[in-house]
Protein backbone atom coordinates (compact mmCIF):
# COMPACT_ATOMS: atom_id res chain seq x y z
CA UNK A 1 0.00 0.00 0.00
CA UNK A 2 2.69 2.39 0.90
CA UNK A 3 4.47 4.15 -1.86
CA UNK A 4 8.07 4.76 -2.34
CA UNK A 5 8.21 8.06 -1.41
CA UNK A 6 6.45 7.77 1.87
CA UNK A 7 9.17 4.92 3.77
CA UNK A 8 9.33 5.11 7.29
CA UNK A 9 12.70 7.79 8.03
CA UNK A 10 14.42 6.80 11.13
CA UNK A 11 15.32 10.14 13.06
CA UNK A 12 18.11 10.37 15.75
CA UNK A 13 19.01 13.10 17.96
CA UNK A 14 22.90 12.71 17.32
CA UNK A 15 25.14 11.92 14.69
CA UNK A 16 26.97 8.73 14.72
CA UNK A 17 30.43 10.12 15.61
CA UNK A 18 28.51 12.13 19.11
CA UNK A 19 27.26 8.57 19.96
CA UNK A 20 30.47 6.75 19.48
CA UNK A 21 32.13 9.49 21.65
CA UNK A 22 28.82 9.00 24.19
CA UNK A 23 29.55 5.46 24.23
CA UNK A 24 33.34 5.47 24.48
CA UNK A 25 32.74 7.51 27.75
CA UNK A 26 30.00 5.25 29.37
CA UNK A 27 32.38 2.37 28.31
CA UNK A 28 35.18 4.32 29.93
CA UNK A 29 33.61 4.98 32.95
CA UNK A 30 32.56 1.51 33.60
CA UNK A 31 36.05 0.11 32.65
CA UNK A 32 37.54 2.39 34.90
CA UNK A 33 35.04 1.71 38.27
CA UNK A 34 35.76 -2.17 37.04
CA UNK A 35 39.73 -2.08 36.74
CA UNK A 36 39.89 -0.25 40.21
CA UNK A 37 37.79 -2.36 41.90
CA UNK A 38 39.25 -5.61 40.69
CA UNK A 39 43.24 -3.89 41.25
CA UNK A 40 42.56 -1.99 44.30
CA UNK A 41 44.10 -3.55 47.15
CA UNK A 42 41.81 -4.27 49.98
CA UNK A 43 42.55 -6.51 52.95
CA UNK A 44 39.20 -8.56 53.53
CA UNK A 45 40.49 -9.84 57.18
CA UNK A 46 40.00 -6.00 58.00
CA UNK A 47 36.74 -5.87 56.68
CA UNK A 48 35.74 -8.21 58.61
CA UNK A 49 36.51 -6.95 61.99
CA UNK A 50 35.48 -3.61 61.43
CA UNK A 51 31.98 -4.25 63.42
CA UNK A 52 34.30 -4.79 66.50
CA UNK A 53 36.68 -2.48 65.68
CA UNK A 54 33.71 0.19 64.96
CA UNK A 55 32.13 -1.19 68.40
CA UNK A 56 35.59 -0.86 69.79
CA UNK A 57 35.90 2.50 69.39
CA UNK A 58 33.07 3.90 70.47
CA UNK A 59 33.77 2.23 73.57
CA UNK A 60 37.02 3.77 73.81
CA UNK A 61 35.42 7.10 72.91
CA UNK A 62 33.01 6.72 75.97
CA UNK A 63 32.57 8.75 78.41
CA UNK A 64 33.46 11.64 76.62
CA UNK A 65 36.34 13.45 78.54
CA UNK A 66 34.86 17.02 78.96
CA UNK A 67 37.00 18.03 81.70
CA UNK A 68 39.92 18.35 79.28
CA UNK A 69 38.32 21.28 77.37
CA UNK A 70 39.79 24.10 79.57
CA UNK A 71 43.30 22.33 79.93
CA UNK A 72 44.00 21.09 76.58
CA UNK A 73 41.27 22.09 73.75
CA UNK A 74 39.88 26.09 74.75
CA UNK A 75 43.15 27.57 73.68
CA UNK A 76 44.00 25.50 70.53
CA UNK A 77 40.38 25.83 69.27
CA UNK A 78 40.63 29.28 69.61
CA UNK A 79 43.78 29.38 67.71
CA UNK A 80 41.79 27.33 65.14
CA UNK A 81 39.58 29.91 64.94
CA UNK A 82 42.32 33.11 64.37
CA UNK A 83 44.37 30.80 62.33
CA UNK A 84 40.97 30.62 60.02
CA UNK A 85 40.15 34.33 59.88
CA UNK A 86 43.71 35.64 59.68
CA UNK A 87 44.49 33.68 57.17
CA UNK A 88 41.19 34.79 54.88
CA UNK A 89 42.02 38.32 55.88
CA UNK A 90 45.16 37.63 54.13
CA UNK A 91 44.00 36.16 51.31
CA UNK A 92 41.49 38.79 50.51
CA UNK A 93 44.43 41.65 51.23
CA UNK A 94 46.55 39.48 48.24
CA UNK A 95 43.73 38.58 45.89
CA UNK A 96 42.12 42.03 45.55
CA UNK A 97 44.80 43.13 43.55
CA UNK A 98 45.10 40.05 41.69
CA UNK A 99 41.25 39.52 41.16
CA UNK A 100 41.98 43.46 39.40
CA UNK A 101 44.31 42.28 37.63
CA UNK A 102 42.52 39.08 36.32
CA UNK A 103 38.97 40.70 35.40
CA UNK A 104 39.59 41.89 31.41
CA UNK A 105 37.33 44.74 31.74
CA UNK A 106 39.25 46.36 35.14
CA UNK A 107 42.59 45.62 33.66
CA UNK A 108 43.00 45.85 29.91
CA UNK A 109 46.02 44.04 29.27
CA UNK A 110 45.66 40.23 28.01
CA UNK A 111 49.28 39.61 29.70
CA UNK A 112 48.55 40.76 32.67
CA UNK A 113 45.19 39.09 32.95
CA UNK A 114 46.29 35.47 31.70
CA UNK A 115 49.64 36.14 34.11
CA UNK A 116 47.45 37.00 37.23
CA UNK A 117 45.12 33.72 36.19
CA UNK A 118 48.23 31.44 35.88
CA UNK A 119 48.78 32.86 39.57
CA UNK A 120 45.28 32.15 40.87
CA UNK A 121 45.27 28.54 39.17
CA UNK A 122 48.35 27.57 40.57
CA UNK A 123 46.83 28.89 44.57
CA UNK A 124 44.35 26.97 43.85
CA UNK A 125 45.59 23.50 42.54
CA UNK A 126 47.75 22.76 45.48
CA UNK A 127 45.81 21.37 48.77
CA UNK A 128 45.44 23.63 51.71
CA UNK A 129 47.44 20.49 53.82
CA UNK A 130 50.28 20.48 51.05
CA UNK A 131 50.63 23.99 51.35
CA UNK A 132 50.70 23.16 55.44
CA UNK A 133 53.70 21.10 54.82
CA UNK A 134 55.31 24.02 52.34
CA UNK A 135 55.26 26.28 55.07
CA UNK A 136 55.59 23.95 58.20
CA UNK A 137 59.39 23.58 56.22
CA UNK A 138 59.60 27.33 55.94
CA UNK A 139 58.32 29.07 58.91
CA UNK A 140 58.77 25.79 61.28
CA UNK A 141 55.80 24.46 62.79
CA UNK A 142 52.90 26.46 64.54
CA UNK A 143 50.47 28.69 63.99
CA UNK A 144 52.04 30.77 61.15
CA UNK A 145 52.51 28.21 58.99
CA UNK A 146 48.72 27.12 59.49
CA UNK A 147 47.61 31.17 58.57
CA UNK A 148 49.73 31.30 55.61
CA UNK A 149 48.41 27.71 54.20
CA UNK A 150 45.23 29.04 54.92
CA UNK A 151 46.04 32.30 53.30
CA UNK A 152 47.75 31.04 50.21
CA UNK A 153 44.79 28.13 49.40
CA UNK A 154 42.10 31.09 49.90
CA UNK A 155 44.24 33.71 47.56
CA UNK A 156 42.71 31.84 44.29
CA UNK A 157 39.25 30.78 45.49
CA UNK A 158 38.48 34.58 46.90
CA UNK A 159 40.49 36.10 43.44
CA UNK A 160 38.43 34.17 41.11
CA UNK A 161 35.26 34.65 41.92
CA UNK A 162 35.93 38.39 42.77
CA UNK A 163 37.71 38.71 39.05
CA UNK A 164 34.25 36.80 37.59
CA UNK A 165 32.17 39.43 40.20
CA UNK A 166 34.23 42.20 38.92
CA UNK A 167 33.88 40.62 34.95
CA UNK A 168 29.92 40.98 35.23
CA UNK A 169 29.81 44.62 36.87
CA UNK A 170 27.57 46.85 34.32
CA UNK A 171 29.74 48.89 32.23
CA UNK A 172 27.45 52.46 32.51
CA UNK A 173 28.63 53.81 36.14
CA UNK A 174 31.85 53.34 34.73
CA UNK A 175 31.94 55.08 31.64
CA UNK A 176 29.80 58.38 33.09
CA UNK A 177 32.66 58.18 35.68
CA UNK A 178 35.44 58.16 33.32
CA UNK A 179 34.09 60.75 31.36
CA UNK A 180 33.69 63.32 33.88
CA UNK A 181 37.42 62.74 33.79
CA UNK A 182 37.49 60.88 37.19
CA UNK A 183 41.04 58.86 37.90
CA UNK A 184 41.36 55.44 37.97
CA UNK A 185 41.10 54.97 41.77
CA UNK A 186 37.93 56.45 41.83
CA UNK A 187 36.58 55.02 39.36
CA UNK A 188 37.16 51.70 40.84
CA UNK A 189 35.97 53.08 44.56
CA UNK A 190 32.64 54.48 42.83
CA UNK A 191 32.43 52.89 40.16
CA UNK A 192 32.93 48.98 40.13
CA UNK A 193 33.41 48.70 44.48
CA UNK A 194 29.51 49.57 44.73
CA UNK A 195 28.25 47.25 42.56
CA UNK A 196 30.99 44.47 43.38
CA UNK A 197 30.32 44.73 47.17
CA UNK A 198 27.72 42.07 47.95
CA UNK A 199 29.45 39.61 45.90
CA UNK A 200 32.49 39.86 47.60
CA UNK A 201 31.00 39.97 51.36
CA UNK A 202 29.30 36.79 49.89
CA UNK A 203 32.80 35.56 48.58
CA UNK A 204 35.16 36.15 52.22
CA UNK A 205 32.21 34.62 54.21
CA UNK A 206 31.71 31.82 52.06
CA UNK A 207 35.45 31.44 52.20
CA UNK A 208 36.01 31.92 56.10
CA UNK A 209 33.55 29.13 56.23
CA UNK A 210 35.74 26.64 53.93
CA UNK A 211 39.06 28.12 56.30
CA UNK A 212 37.30 27.25 59.48
CA UNK A 213 36.63 23.85 58.62
CA UNK A 214 40.50 23.33 57.01
CA UNK A 215 42.34 24.67 59.64
CA UNK A 216 41.09 22.08 61.84
CA UNK A 217 43.10 19.58 60.45
CA UNK A 218 46.08 21.50 58.88
CA UNK A 219 47.89 20.62 62.55
CA UNK A 220 47.83 17.10 61.51
CA UNK A 221 50.93 18.15 59.70
CA UNK A 222 52.21 20.51 62.60
CA UNK A 223 50.78 24.15 61.30
CA UNK A 224 48.94 25.14 64.63
CA UNK A 225 45.19 24.71 66.00
CA UNK A 226 43.46 22.30 67.26
CA UNK A 227 44.78 19.87 64.64
CA UNK A 228 47.68 19.05 66.79
CA UNK A 229 46.43 18.52 69.74
CA UNK A 230 44.10 15.89 67.79
CA UNK A 231 47.23 14.41 67.00
CA UNK A 232 48.47 13.87 70.20
CA UNK A 233 45.78 12.15 71.98
CA UNK A 234 45.72 10.37 68.41
CA UNK A 235 49.48 9.18 68.75
CA UNK A 236 48.29 8.53 72.59
CA UNK A 237 45.13 6.44 71.94
CA UNK A 238 43.32 9.41 74.08
CA UNK A 239 39.77 8.16 71.79
CA UNK A 240 38.04 10.04 74.96
CA UNK A 241 39.83 13.21 74.16
CA UNK A 242 39.53 12.53 70.33
CA UNK A 243 36.13 12.31 71.19
CA UNK A 244 35.65 15.18 72.26
CA UNK A 245 37.57 17.73 69.98
CA UNK A 246 35.39 16.12 67.15
CA UNK A 247 32.15 17.44 69.25
CA UNK A 248 34.09 20.45 69.23
CA UNK A 249 34.92 21.08 65.66
CA UNK A 250 31.42 19.63 64.65
CA UNK A 251 30.11 22.37 67.01
CA UNK A 252 32.80 25.36 65.67
CA UNK A 253 31.40 24.30 62.24
CA UNK A 254 27.75 24.12 62.85
CA UNK A 255 27.97 27.63 64.45
CA UNK A 256 30.57 29.35 62.05
CA UNK A 257 27.64 28.12 59.23
CA UNK A 258 24.72 30.22 61.25
CA UNK A 259 26.85 32.82 61.60
CA UNK A 260 27.56 33.14 57.94
CA UNK A 261 23.85 32.73 57.15
CA UNK A 262 22.74 35.19 59.25
CA UNK A 263 25.31 37.56 57.81
CA UNK A 264 24.88 36.60 54.54
CA UNK A 265 21.18 37.60 55.07
CA UNK A 266 21.45 41.15 56.40
CA UNK A 267 24.39 41.87 53.58
CA UNK A 268 22.87 40.83 50.90
CA UNK B 1 24.31 84.38 47.79
CA UNK B 2 24.57 81.04 47.90
CA UNK B 3 22.01 79.26 46.24
CA UNK B 4 19.61 77.35 48.47
CA UNK B 5 19.00 75.01 46.06
CA UNK B 6 22.43 73.96 46.52
CA UNK B 7 22.71 74.63 49.37
CA UNK B 8 20.24 72.08 50.48
CA UNK B 9 21.60 69.40 48.39
CA UNK B 10 23.05 66.42 50.38
CA UNK B 11 26.96 65.59 48.83
CA UNK B 12 26.12 62.87 46.86
CA UNK B 13 28.52 60.02 48.36
CA UNK B 14 27.24 59.91 51.98
CA UNK B 15 30.57 58.74 54.34
CA UNK B 16 29.13 55.70 56.08
CA UNK B 17 29.66 55.19 59.58
CA UNK B 18 29.12 51.92 60.52
CA UNK B 19 31.38 50.48 57.35
CA UNK B 20 34.15 53.10 58.52
CA UNK B 21 34.19 51.36 61.93
CA UNK B 22 33.55 47.64 60.57
CA UNK B 23 36.94 48.23 58.38
CA UNK B 24 38.83 49.97 61.81
CA UNK B 25 37.25 46.80 63.82
CA UNK B 26 38.79 44.16 60.91
CA UNK B 27 42.28 46.26 60.79
CA UNK B 28 41.92 46.31 64.98
CA UNK B 29 41.46 42.41 64.87
CA UNK B 30 44.37 42.02 62.08
CA UNK B 31 47.08 43.03 64.40
CA UNK B 32 45.75 41.70 67.43
CA UNK B 33 45.34 38.16 66.07
CA UNK B 34 49.22 38.66 64.39
CA UNK B 35 49.98 39.66 67.58
CA UNK B 36 49.00 36.46 69.55
CA UNK B 37 49.74 33.93 66.74
CA UNK B 38 53.12 35.41 66.76
CA UNK B 39 53.21 36.77 62.96
CA UNK B 40 56.37 38.93 63.43
CA UNK B 41 58.27 40.48 60.48
CA UNK B 42 61.52 38.79 61.45
CA UNK B 43 60.51 35.49 61.56
CA UNK B 44 58.80 36.30 57.91
CA UNK B 45 62.56 37.44 57.25
CA UNK B 46 63.80 33.85 58.59
CA UNK B 47 61.07 32.56 57.15
CA UNK B 48 62.22 33.49 53.64
CA UNK B 49 65.76 32.42 54.05
CA UNK B 50 64.53 29.22 55.19
CA UNK B 51 62.30 28.97 52.17
CA UNK B 52 65.22 29.39 49.37
CA UNK B 53 67.33 27.16 51.28
CA UNK B 54 64.06 24.34 51.17
CA UNK B 55 63.54 25.40 47.51
CA UNK B 56 67.38 24.52 46.47
CA UNK B 57 66.89 21.20 48.31
CA UNK B 58 64.20 20.44 46.12
CA UNK B 59 65.99 20.67 42.97
CA UNK B 60 66.51 18.55 41.46
CA UNK B 61 63.54 16.49 41.54
CA UNK B 62 64.65 12.95 42.54
CA UNK B 63 63.87 10.88 39.49
CA UNK B 64 66.02 7.54 40.95
CA UNK B 65 63.72 4.32 39.50
CA UNK B 66 63.13 3.25 43.06
CA UNK B 67 61.45 6.35 43.75
CA UNK B 68 59.49 6.63 40.59
CA UNK B 69 58.15 2.88 41.14
CA UNK B 70 57.01 3.73 44.53
CA UNK B 71 55.47 7.38 43.47
CA UNK B 72 53.63 5.15 40.28
CA UNK B 73 52.42 2.19 43.14
CA UNK B 74 50.96 5.53 45.29
CA UNK B 75 49.57 7.72 42.34
CA UNK B 76 47.79 4.83 41.00
CA UNK B 77 45.99 4.10 43.92
CA UNK B 78 44.92 7.57 45.16
CA UNK B 79 43.41 7.58 41.26
CA UNK B 80 41.69 3.96 41.79
CA UNK B 81 40.30 5.19 45.77
CA UNK B 82 39.17 8.44 43.37
CA UNK B 83 37.22 6.75 41.27
CA UNK B 84 35.58 3.80 43.28
CA UNK B 85 34.84 6.30 45.72
CA UNK B 86 33.25 8.99 43.21
CA UNK B 87 30.91 5.70 41.92
CA UNK B 88 29.85 4.98 45.43
CA UNK B 89 28.92 8.71 46.29
CA UNK B 90 27.22 9.34 43.64
CA UNK B 91 25.33 5.85 44.05
CA UNK B 92 24.99 6.55 47.13
CA UNK B 93 23.72 9.99 47.35
CA UNK B 94 21.12 9.92 44.49
CA UNK B 95 18.14 8.40 46.89
CA UNK B 96 19.46 10.15 50.26
CA UNK B 97 19.22 13.42 48.04
CA UNK B 98 15.67 12.14 46.86
CA UNK B 99 14.74 11.46 50.87
CA UNK B 100 16.11 14.36 52.29
CA UNK B 101 14.13 17.15 49.04
CA UNK B 102 11.33 18.76 51.61
CA UNK B 103 9.05 19.44 48.83
CA UNK B 104 8.29 15.50 47.56
CA UNK B 105 8.82 13.72 51.70
CA UNK B 106 7.37 13.55 54.77
CA UNK B 107 9.29 15.88 57.56
CA UNK B 108 9.90 12.23 59.32
CA UNK B 109 12.20 11.22 56.87
CA UNK B 110 13.98 14.39 55.33
CA UNK B 111 14.74 15.44 58.77
CA UNK B 112 17.15 12.61 59.54
CA UNK B 113 18.09 12.46 55.66
CA UNK B 114 19.33 15.93 55.99
CA UNK B 115 21.04 15.24 59.45
CA UNK B 116 22.91 12.67 58.12
CA UNK B 117 24.03 14.88 55.29
CA UNK B 118 25.27 17.53 57.31
CA UNK B 119 27.18 14.98 59.42
CA UNK B 120 29.00 13.45 56.75
CA UNK B 121 29.42 17.20 55.60
CA UNK B 122 31.11 18.70 58.57
CA UNK B 123 34.31 16.60 58.78
CA UNK B 124 37.55 17.34 56.77
CA UNK B 125 37.92 14.33 54.87
CA UNK B 126 41.16 13.83 56.42
CA UNK B 127 39.24 13.31 60.03
CA UNK B 128 36.95 10.97 58.55
CA UNK B 129 39.63 9.12 57.43
CA UNK B 130 41.52 8.85 60.86
CA UNK B 131 38.08 6.79 62.03
CA UNK B 132 37.51 4.96 59.26
CA UNK B 133 41.38 4.02 59.29
CA UNK B 134 40.59 2.68 63.39
CA UNK B 135 37.19 0.89 61.96
CA UNK B 136 38.49 -0.89 58.47
CA UNK B 137 42.67 -0.62 59.41
CA UNK B 138 45.21 1.40 56.94
CA UNK B 139 45.01 0.84 53.43
CA UNK B 140 42.72 2.12 50.65
CA UNK B 141 39.40 1.22 51.88
CA UNK B 142 39.72 3.83 54.58
CA UNK B 143 40.17 6.37 52.27
CA UNK B 144 37.57 5.30 49.66
CA UNK B 145 35.53 5.37 52.88
CA UNK B 146 36.48 8.53 53.60
CA UNK B 147 36.08 9.79 50.25
CA UNK B 148 32.71 8.40 49.92
CA UNK B 149 31.38 9.85 53.15
CA UNK B 150 32.62 13.50 52.00
CA UNK B 151 30.57 12.79 48.18
CA UNK B 152 27.68 12.13 50.41
CA UNK B 153 27.80 15.68 52.01
CA UNK B 154 28.65 17.27 48.90
CA UNK B 155 26.31 15.74 46.12
CA UNK B 156 23.41 15.23 48.88
CA UNK B 157 23.29 18.35 50.09
CA UNK B 158 23.17 20.28 46.47
CA UNK B 159 20.84 17.77 45.07
CA UNK B 160 18.05 17.90 47.84
CA UNK B 161 18.46 21.47 47.27
CA UNK B 162 18.26 21.29 43.57
CA UNK B 163 15.19 18.64 43.71
CA UNK B 164 13.50 21.72 46.29
CA UNK B 165 13.70 23.87 43.62
CA UNK B 166 12.14 21.85 40.76
CA UNK B 167 8.63 23.23 38.91
CA UNK B 168 5.70 20.97 40.68
CA UNK B 169 3.18 21.36 37.75
CA UNK B 170 4.90 18.41 35.82
CA UNK B 171 4.98 16.30 39.02
CA UNK B 172 0.98 16.90 39.29
CA UNK B 173 0.93 16.48 35.84
CA UNK B 174 2.21 12.99 36.31
CA UNK B 175 0.29 12.27 39.68
CA UNK B 176 -2.73 13.37 37.64
CA UNK B 177 -2.50 10.07 35.28
CA UNK B 178 -2.35 7.86 38.38
CA UNK B 179 1.24 7.00 37.79
CA UNK B 180 2.92 5.14 40.57
CA UNK B 181 5.52 6.88 42.80
CA UNK B 182 8.73 5.77 40.79
CA UNK B 183 7.17 7.29 37.85
CA UNK B 184 6.71 10.30 39.52
CA UNK B 185 10.41 10.10 40.52
CA UNK B 186 11.75 8.96 37.30
CA UNK B 187 9.46 10.97 34.54
CA UNK B 188 8.57 14.55 36.73
CA UNK B 189 11.82 14.93 39.00
CA UNK B 190 14.51 13.58 37.20
CA UNK B 191 14.30 15.31 34.11
CA UNK B 192 14.35 18.46 35.71
CA UNK B 193 17.19 18.01 38.00
CA UNK B 194 19.58 15.13 36.23
CA UNK B 195 21.73 17.83 34.62
CA UNK B 196 22.52 19.79 37.57
CA UNK B 197 22.89 16.08 39.13
CA UNK B 198 25.45 15.61 36.06
CA UNK B 199 27.19 18.68 37.03
CA UNK B 200 27.62 18.15 40.82
CA UNK B 201 28.81 14.93 40.07
CA UNK B 202 31.52 16.02 37.90
CA UNK B 203 32.88 18.68 40.66
CA UNK B 204 32.81 16.27 42.97
CA UNK B 205 34.96 13.56 40.63
CA UNK B 206 37.58 16.04 40.24
CA UNK B 207 37.70 17.26 44.37
CA UNK B 208 37.86 13.71 44.87
CA UNK B 209 40.97 13.07 42.71
CA UNK B 210 42.41 16.14 44.49
CA UNK B 211 41.60 14.59 48.00
CA UNK B 212 42.78 11.26 47.68
CA UNK B 213 46.15 12.54 47.70
CA UNK B 214 45.69 13.58 51.41
CA UNK B 215 43.60 11.07 53.20
CA UNK B 216 47.20 9.37 53.18
CA UNK B 217 48.75 11.15 55.76
CA UNK B 218 46.67 9.62 58.36
CA UNK B 219 47.18 6.35 56.53
CA UNK B 220 44.55 5.80 54.32
CA UNK B 221 46.00 4.68 51.38
CA UNK B 222 47.51 6.83 48.49
CA UNK B 223 50.03 8.58 47.58
CA UNK B 224 49.83 10.66 50.31
CA UNK B 225 51.76 8.32 52.74
CA UNK B 226 54.56 8.61 50.74
CA UNK B 227 54.37 11.96 50.85
CA UNK B 228 54.32 12.83 54.20
CA UNK B 229 56.99 10.60 54.89
CA UNK B 230 59.30 11.98 52.26
CA UNK B 231 58.76 15.05 53.97
CA UNK B 232 59.58 13.78 57.96
CA UNK B 233 62.74 12.51 55.86
CA UNK B 234 64.23 15.51 54.14
CA UNK B 235 63.85 13.79 51.12
CA UNK B 236 62.53 17.18 49.75
CA UNK B 237 63.41 16.14 46.28
CA UNK B 238 61.09 13.35 45.96
CA UNK B 239 58.68 15.96 47.27
CA UNK B 240 58.59 18.14 43.93
CA UNK B 241 58.53 14.30 41.91
CA UNK B 242 55.25 14.03 44.06
CA UNK B 243 54.00 17.41 43.95
CA UNK B 244 54.60 17.99 40.04
CA UNK B 245 53.43 14.06 39.52
CA UNK B 246 50.42 15.42 41.53
CA UNK B 247 49.56 18.20 39.73
CA UNK B 248 49.78 16.82 36.04
CA UNK B 249 47.71 14.38 37.07
CA UNK B 250 45.03 17.28 37.99
CA UNK B 251 45.68 19.02 34.94
CA UNK B 252 44.94 15.52 32.84
CA UNK B 253 41.76 15.23 34.64
CA UNK B 254 40.74 18.53 34.41
CA UNK B 255 41.38 18.38 29.99
CA UNK B 256 39.20 15.25 30.21
CA UNK B 257 36.35 17.30 31.92
CA UNK B 258 36.90 19.73 29.20
CA UNK B 259 36.23 17.33 26.59
CA UNK B 260 33.60 15.66 28.21
CA UNK B 261 31.65 19.03 28.83
CA UNK B 262 32.32 19.47 25.19
CA UNK B 263 30.51 16.29 24.02
CA UNK B 264 27.33 17.18 25.98
CA UNK B 265 27.28 20.86 24.74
Amino acid sequence: MTSAGTEIREWQRYTRRERLARFALYFGIVFACVVSLRTVQIIPEFLYDAPEQVADLLQRMWPIEWRYYPKGVHEALIETLHIATLGTILAIIMALPLGMLAAGNVTPNAGLNYFAKLLLVSSRSVNSLVWALLFVAIFGPGALAGTMAIAFRSIGFVGKLFSEALEEARPGPIEALRSCGAPWPSVFIKGYWPQVEPAFWGIALFRWDISVRESAVLGLVGAGGIGMAIDSALNLFQWNRVALMLVVIFSVVLIAEVIVTAIRKRII
Amino acid sequence: MTDPAAAARPPAFLPNWPARLAWLALIVYSFYAASILDVTWERFLLGIENGIRFIGRMFPPDTGTSKLQLLAKGLYESIEMAIIASALGIVLSLPIGLLAARNLMPAWITWPMRLFIALCRSFHQVIIAIIFVKAVGFGALAGILALTVASIGFIGKLFAEAIEEISLKQVEAIRATGAPFMSVIAYGVLPQVLTRFVGFATYQVDSNLRNSNMVGLVGAGGIGGTMFAAFQRFDFDFLLTILLAIIAVIMVSEALQNQIKKLYQ
